[in-house]
């Protein structure tokens, strides 16, 4: 059985959304935290409900509207969602209000809204969805954690058409606090030259990538998600990419395009800078963190970026570190990993 | 898929056997607050596990920073695992897939006072970890549990979201043993949070009572070890029992409001019968989610109604002991529901009085033993209408 990605939407700190050029207007940012470009939500979203939405959950219920409008689907047939922070906004807005209200006269909208499932829900309410519905809270693996889910449902014939996300949104609190843990550039740097400094620390970013994702083969399909796997705390991610590629019958040089998670941060850097001098030395390189900043479920950013790559055939200039070829790639392997913790490597084909 | 090993904290036991004895002791675990710093101590009751968090990090052996939702989901997870007894389990391929809501918010909340005072200020060490999956990675570590591990955060259906989720990577061959389930420690945020929707009771819960006034809160831990059939013949005593039906359906209706006629409930259960192949008169116990609020009891009770009348199998709710445990509800309630089969108990409903007008039915109010329990049902439902619903079965 394979997986094909039908459709894909994402709001990014890049033209991503409602856009039909791919990454040719590039945004340059000078700062240490990339803001995603806001939509005009009234295009897939009720007024109403707009004002009373965080942003991260305008961010996520825009995306999957947008993606199940592109494939022409009004109903999926099961939810799954990523996100490793959550409503972060509403929950530092209840926190807030406890405090200086001194836990008395606190109104209740900022708590509803703070539970980590709030954007898979509001799609489901939205489309008056009543499928599987589950959202996963793991790090840098909580994209991945959904994706697995909705393969094995396709696998189990459970449904059909399911929109997976990854969503994540930074707020001032939650920048500042992990900054104070070290994770961001001390000083101001252009997005575009994130990946020639050689330092500490990254971009922070944010965003939400949706995808419909059907066992239906079709020649609208943009890509196939032919292969995904998830390490934790592995010693040799070297031998277990070739372990990986050898369960896929790959070998390195069937790779057109490695698409890695380089975030400038030299104490993470470090190996992937390994993986494309070895295995990898021979093959295409592209990266995609300075375009929209580093998060928890950036790959979301990547899968969306390689699904496009195989459909257009082309390679965005902005991305590409070395090309080997100027053939349109068939197969793309995304290598991601979160603080050198939770490694994911994701497969993307031709159709 | 099958269940191997069974560990459970809450309110009224730290451990398996202490459940049992509070059970038949019709011991509920709700009283004053005495772990948290609230305005609302002495006036909402909880049911806390009668352990401070010295004594957590004693048992446990974590650091003593750690955060309260750590150390309980450790210490269930570890009785599960070695419950489950599984012979040469480093050469199998296992996995945590475990649940809670809010992380490590009972430590976030405290460095959050310094914090909004001065952003420079509030010490790291309480919120560096904050994150719902780090609670799963300081168990995994600690368990030994490297091929695969995720949190699912459901709100309150999220462990039993991560038991079938569980059950699925074994089904669908990515891993061998599965340690599936929740945990969920009281914070001022959720206890906060719940009060501004005025659905907590301001004595001890009702479920199922027409006079029923809302939920306690409470906090635990509960897991059960998923095992594949092969290495369900590896084990030197018999499993306890399978798991035989699972369902996740949403009730789109509102962000925390279920819908009167319970749709999302029904479609759950109705949609677990049907994965188990059951019909409803072979299920002998229902784990109700009853949480004693006025809104999901009866929309749980219309669910039940339709898909069960006119033959009503016994059903309670042990949140009438537990409290609501939140993320770790579902996992708590699924280590009762096998424990109901391999014992043959049904658990009673505290506090019950009178029947809900419009249900005619009433939940069972005697601690029940000698019984041939074959088929449980294990209800959880969650805000963002996630409803949820497991059917163990003997094996």
């Amino acid at each position: 059985m394979k997986t094909y990605i039908r459709s894909a939407s994402c709001i990014s700190p890049q033209k991503t959304f409602g856009n039909n050029d791919f990454l040719t207007e590039v945004v340059e940012y000078t700062g240490t935290r990339l803001r995603p470009i806001e939509p005009d939500y009234k295009a897939f979203i009720d007024p109403k409900q707009i004002r009373r939405m965080s942003h991260v959950i305008k961010m996520g219920v825009a995306a999957a509207q947008d993606c199940l409008n592109q494939a022409n689907i009004e109903m999926p047939g099961a939810i799954t969602t990523g996100t490793a922070f959550g409503c972060i906004e509403d929950t530092i807005t209840f926190l807030t209000r406890i405090v200086e209200q001194n836990e008395e006269l606190l109104p209740p909208t900022a708590f509803i809204q703070s539970t980590h499932n709030t954007v898979g829900a509001q799609v489901a309410l939205m489309l008056k969805c009543h499928g599987y519905n589950n959202n996963f809270v793991h790090k840098g693996i909580s994209f991945e954690s959904a994706l697995i889910d909705a393969i094995m449902l396709l696998r189990e014939q459970e449904a059909d058409n399911i929109l997976v996300g990854g969503i994540d949104e930074i707020t001032d609190p939650s920048f500042k606090v992990l900054s104070r843990l070290g994770l961001y550039k001390r000083w101001p740097i252009s997005n575009l030259q994130l990946l020639a400094t050689e330092s500490k620390g990254t971009m922070g970013g944010e965003g939400a990538a949706f995808f419909l994702l059907s066992d239906k083969a079709s020649d609208n399909n943009l890509a196939e998600l032919s292969s995904l796997k998830t390490l934790y705390d592995t010693k040799d991610i070297g031998a277990a990419i070739t372990k990986f590629l050898a369960e896929n019958s790959l070998k390195s040089e069937d790779i057109d395009l490695l698409i890695t998670g380089k975030n400038g941060d030299v104490r993470t850097d470090a190996i992937y800078k390994q993986a494309t001098s070895s295995i990898f030395q021979n093959t295409s390189l592209a990266n995609y963190k300075h375009l929209c900043g580093d998060y928890s479920t950036s790959s979301s950013f990547a899968l969306w970026l390689a699904a496009n790559i195989i459909k257009n055939g082309i390679i965005p200039e902005v991305v590409i570190e070395r090309q080997v070829n100027s053939r349109s790639p068939k197969k793309v392997l995304i290598y991601n990993h979160y603080l050198h913790k939770y490694h994911s490597l994701m497969l993307v084909s031709g159709i | 898929m099958y269940i191997a090993g069974v560990g459970v904290i809450s309110a009224i036991g730290n451990n398996v056997p202490g459940h049992l004895r509070a059970f038949e002791n019709r011991e509920g675990g709700m009283g004053d607050i005495t772990l948290l710093e609230t305005i609302h101590k002495g006036k909402l009751p909880v049911a806390e596990v009668k352990l401070s968090n010295d004594e957590l990090v004693a048992m446990t052996g974590l650091p003593s920073q750690t955060s309260r939702t750590a150390l309980l989901s450790l210490v269930a997870a570890r009785e599960a695992l070695a419950d489950a007894a599984i012979p040469d389990f480093d050469s199998l391929r296992t996995g945590f897939v475990s649940a809670n809501t809010v992380g490590g918010m009972d430590k976030s909340e405290n460095f959050f006072v310094d914090f909004l005072a001065d952003n420079n200020k509030g010490k790291l060490r309480d919120v560096f970890d904050h994150e719902c999956g780090s609670k799963t990675e300081i168990v995994a570590n600690e368990l030994g549990i490297t091929d695969y591990l995720t949190t699912i955060n459901t709100a309150c259906s999220s462990s039993a979201n991560s038991i079938f989720y569980g059950a699925r990577l074994i089904k669908n061959g990515l891993l061998d043993v599965v340690i599936a389930g929740g945990t969920d420690a009281l914070a001022k945020f959720t206890l906060n949070g719940f009060n501004t929707l005025m659905i907590l009771d301001k004595e001890f819960c009702k479920p199922f009572d027409q006079h029923r006034e809302g939920l306690n809160l409470g906090e635990g831990a509960g897991y059960v070890v998923l095992v594949s059939e092969k290495v369900a013949r590896t084990l030197s005593k018999p499993v306890y029992c399978k798991l035989s039906g699972y369902n996740n359906s949403n009730d789109a209706y509102h962000q925390t409001a279920s819908s009167p006629d319970g749709t999302g409930s029904y479609l759950a259960m109705k949609g677990a019968l049907g994965k188990s192949g059951l019909k409803p008169s072979d299920i002998d116990y229902i784990n109700l989610h009853g949480t004693g609020t006025p809104n999901n009891d009866s929309a749980e009770g219309t669910a039940v109604k339709r898909l069960f009348d006119p033959e009503y199998p016994p059903m309670s709710s042990t949140k009438s002991y537990t409290g609501h445990t939140l993320g770790a509800s579902g996992g708590i309630e699924a280590v009762f529901s096998v424990l109901a089969i391999k014992h043959g108990i049904i658990y009673p409903n505290l506090r019950f009085q009178t029947r809900i007008n419009e249900l005619p039915f009433e939940p069972e109010t005697r601690f029940l033993k000698g019984q041939t329990i074959n088929h449980v049902m294990s209800n959880s439902f969650g805000f963002g209408g996630n409803c949820t619903s497991l059917i163990f079965s003997r094996a």
